[in-house]
């Protein structure tokens, strides 16, 4: 990745994911070039030159277009968050710096199994949309662990042959799955009849706990410690 | 490579424009030992790592001092425990953006270390790396002086392997990555070479005060 700038891209559509998720989708003024899996920064500047910045994962796949989508946990007390979800309306402009990072990403060739908790589903769906987008669905697997049925991200265009969602609190009523924390069967089942342990490599993104859990499930299943790249959302949004 | 230098980077106060609506919420009481772009996370520690967090037990874990020394040095957990102890007391700052006051870490400082391993002349650069295969670049010069510890106690507790326990390097005047959790040892080197963040384009040094949180800060 080389060096980056702050630069204004205008907010050309907001919509609501969950009540408290939106997604932004921001234009810049030049192709983006974001892999999937990588974050902007997004700046906040006030009249007399406070600032407050904060890391929002791309959940678009990279598609070569000059827009990108951010979605966006309203975090309690956040700053940053709230202001997004209660000010920011569409043809605002917004500093933005990016994309970073460079370990928790995938290049859409190799095997891949994606387990995200709540909100770490973000970095994971421009994932699995860039396999989709590629037609190459069969290299992915996620597993997406959510309390309800209201807190799925992206709930009409997640659900597929690739894609598994576990309910911890209240499942719909069409599954057979009780409600219940994710299990080493969940991911277990997911990945039947695609590449093995030990072609996979494993995306986890989600809260602390969320991805120790993850972590000891995938481990426990013969994933080396190596092959386990992990995001973790902690409370700095 | 094209370097193009951020004109915006470290100069807090000067602002490219505004962002419609955003008045901030801190106002007229930044805390001055807070760095640009930073903000208190107050009681919280946030965890960031994009390692899985490993399990090290102690009875098998070493520390090492290797490279362009006199005499490369392996301590055991028992052995450095035995060092002199050493003690920071002060803020932590991680990229992300928040900074954290008032924290007590107790180990031993890499001077210790380092004297002991004796570091050749031509030294100019070590590489921190970890237990989980994590590295990170640091000057020399950023490491001795009273500027680092090898720490396992923070505020009086052991340090939680979420942060790096048993033992982590503290190099609490750099952004925390710097601070590498789960540290396996130092290697001393005649060159810079960049570690895990810093080779996905997080900065050589990574000052909060001068805001280097990537290459070309």
């Amino acid at each position: 990745m080389g060096p980056t700038s702050w630069e204004s891209a205008t907010v050309v559509a907001i919509r609501a994911e969950t009540a408290r998720a939106k997604t932004f989708r921001l234009a810049l003024s030049h192709p983006g070039r974001h892999l999937a899996g990588q974050h902007y920064v997004v700046r906040l500047t006030a009249p007399d030159g406070y600032t407050a910045s904060r890391s929002y994962s791309v959940a678009s796949a990279p598609d070569g277009s000059m827009e990108f989508e951010l979605t966006v946990e309203r975090l309690e007390d956040g700053e940053v968050s709230g202001f997004l979800h209660d000010v920011v309306e569409v043809g605002d402009e917004l500093e933005v710096r990016g994309p970073i990072g460079g370990y928790f990403v995938w290049d859409g060739t190799t095997p891949a199994v994606l387990v995200g908790g709540g909100s770490g589903v973000v970095p994971l769906m421009a994932m699995l949309r860039l396999a989709r987008r590629e037609r190459r669905p069969d290299l992915v697997r996620l597993v997406v662990s959510v309390r309800a049925p209201t807190d799925l991200y992206y709930a009409d265009e997640l659900p597929g042959p690739e894609s598994t969602v576990v309910y911890t609190r209240q499942a719909p009523p069409t599954t057979t799955r009780p409600p219940g924390r994710l299990t080493t069967g969940d991911v277990a089942s997911a990945i039947t009849g695609g590449p093995g342990v030990t072609e996979l490599t494993a995306y986890v993104c989600g809260s602390t706990g969320f991805a120790d859990a993850a972590t000891d499930i995938l481990q426990e299943m013969g994933f080396p410690t190596e092959r386990i790249r992990v995001e973790r959302f902690g409370p700095s949004g | 490579m094209l370097v193009i230098t951020d004109p915006l980077a470290g100069k807090l106060g000067e602002v490219a424009g505004t962002t419609r609506g955003f008045m901030g919420r801190h106002r007229g009481e930044r805390d001055p030992r807070l760095p640009p772009g930073q903000y208190d996370t107050g009681q919280d520690w946030p965890v960031l790592n994009e390692e899985a967090t490993p399990k090290l037990d102690t009875a098998t874990w070493t520390f090492r001092v290797e490279g362009l020394v006199a005499h490369p040095v392996v301590w055991t957990w028992d052995e450095i425990r035995a060092l002199p102890r050493a003690r920071y007391a002060g803020a932590i700052h991680c990229v992300t953006t928040w900074s954290k006051f008032d924290m007590t870490f107790d180990g031993v400082s890499v001077d210790t270390l380092l004297a002991a391993a004796e570091p050749l002349p031509q030294v100019t650069h070590v590489l921190a790396f970890s237990h989980t295969g994590y590295t990170t670049n640091l000057p020399l010069d950023d490491v001795r002086g009273q500027k680092a510890w090898v720490a396992w106690e923070v505020d009086g507790q052991p340090l939680p392997v979420e942060h790096g326990g048993p033992a982590r390097l503290l190099v609490p005047h750099l952004y925390f990555w710097k601070s590498a959790k789960w540290v396996a040892g130092l290697r001393l080197l005649d060159h810079d070479e960049a570690g895990f963040w810093e080779q996905n384009g997080y900065h050589d040094r990574g000052d909060p005060w001068l805001e280097q949180r990537y290459q070309g800060d």
